[in-house]
């Protein structure tokens, strides 16, 4: 048996904040520097009551009807997302009745970021293999936005919100193959929320502001851009490799690398030092954002609209954690 | 290495200030168009030209444009 993707689609919310809006509240900001640098135009923002598990149902609507699914044949939901709608119950459970999906099914949240999208097809395709499940619904929702200060200018021009979902299931177009997963805690630091959890229960109120005049705040998100960026330079050239040996495809024979939008100059000097062409290297986040764990399927439903997801597709997350997973995806 | 060609890839890194501003005792973070968008691609100059991993705390404990080529240096 293998398991394979069978349908993928998205849902942004409607509000969306474009660069002008931003350059208002930041006027030292250039448009031009965050579209040549950043490569994003806009990013669309969650409404105050609109949740992570919202975007994601909505995802998982729009998949439904835009690939006629009987939804009384799902029998897993996995949920990935940092910001659920509860610490309990569980934001799965929640959504397994919006949907109307069969009380029959599993369902389970899982708490990643960037590389959660790759992290969610292992798990899928390890219940599907060990014949726990036959359609696994997997859903990812992210909104970074409520989690930002209202001054920190730079991830408010990065981050964007959204909701993805996948249907994983014993056929499909694309064969999921192997997996390269790695995880190094020693990186929390540089990428956190620090209070609201049980380590920091009470809000604290210590906003300051470093010496580029971003606010540093815990109880907002915070991310150390130079220490994340070195990780990924790191990482992400160990697991390209990696992935490409435990899948037994050469660098020539893979038609494209997805990789999680993080930003374009990020992405584009790990383009440049993996030496993969411009035309093997897919971006779509001018008009959307980093949208975190949503990025790959984003990129994957866009790649398909215009025909251009074909052959062997490797796709690589890698963030917060530190976090980071790969696999490659197989079209015939 | 060499520290004027390390002043020449330093400078390249800025779009809008002239690479005349640029000398070994520039303090570069007084520049307007510093950024942390611009630390960013310091840290990948470095890594491509010298392969060498620059912290965000190099970044932060230099001054001058000297100052962070001693880094580099300590660390190839």
């Amino acid at each position: 048996m293998k398991a394979y993707i069978k349908a993928i689609s998205y849902y942004l919310p409607e509000t969306v904040v474009t660069n002008e809006e931003l350059i208002k509240e930041f006027p030292e900001w250039s448009v031009d520097k965050i579209v040549n640098k950043v490569g994003i135009d806009q990013r669309h923002i969650a409404k105050p009551d609109e949740t992570s598990a919202d975007l994601a149902t909505k995802a998982a609507e729009k998949l439904f009807a835009e690939y006629d699914i009987d939804k009384s044949s799902i029998d897993f939901i996995l949920f990935c997302t940092q910001s659920p709608d509860y610490f309990l119950p569980t934001s799965a459970c929640l959504i397994q009745k919006k949907l109307k999906i069969p009380t029959s099914c599993g369902a389970l949240d899982f708490n990643l970021g960037c590389s959660g999208y790759v992290y969610g097809l292992s798990l899928a395709k390890g219940l599907l293999l060990g014949g726990i499940a036959n359609n696994i619904l997997l859903l990812t929702g992210e909104t970074y936005s409520k989690f930002l200060h209202p001054k920190d200018k730079g991830n408010r021009t990065l981050f964007g919100d959204a909701g993805s979902a996948t249907l994983i299931s014993t056929d499909g177009f694309a064969e999921i193959g192997n997996f390269s997963l790695g995880t190094d805690g020693k990186g929390a630091k540089n990428l956190i929320v620090k209070t609201g959890g049980m380590r920091n229960r009470e809000k604290a109120d210590d906003v300051k502001f470093d010496e580029n005049g971003n606010p540093i705040s815990s109880n907002h998100l915070y991310m150390n851009g130079a220490e994340i960026f070195n990780f990924t330079i790191k990482a992400v050239p160990p697991l390209i490799e990696d992935t490409l040996k435990k899948n037994d495809i050469p660098f020539e024979e893979v038609d494209s690398f997805i990789f999680h939008q993080a930003n374009k100059f990020m992405l584009n000097y790990l383009r440049k030092k993996l030496k993969i062409e411009e035309s093997k290297f897919p971006y779509f986040m001018r008009e959307v954002g980093n949208t975190v764990s949503s990025t790959l399927p984003i990129v994957m439903y866009e790649e398909m609209k215009t025909n251009n997801l074909k052959g062997n597709i490797l796709l690589a997350g890698f963030g917060v954690g530190y976090s980071w997973g790969a696999t490659i995806i197989k079209i015939q | 290495m060499e520290l004027q060609e390390f002043i020449t890839n330093f400078a390249n890194q800025f779009e809008e200030t002239d690479s005349s501003v640029f000398t070994k005792d520039t303090v570069f973070k007084n520049l307007d168009e510093w950024s942390s968008l611009l630390a960013l691609s310091i840290i990948a100059m470095v890594d491509e030209q010298y392969g060498v991993a620059l912290k965000g705390d190099d970044i932060r404990s230099a001054n001058t444009i000297e100052d962070l080529f001693g880094i580099v240096k300590s660390k190839k």
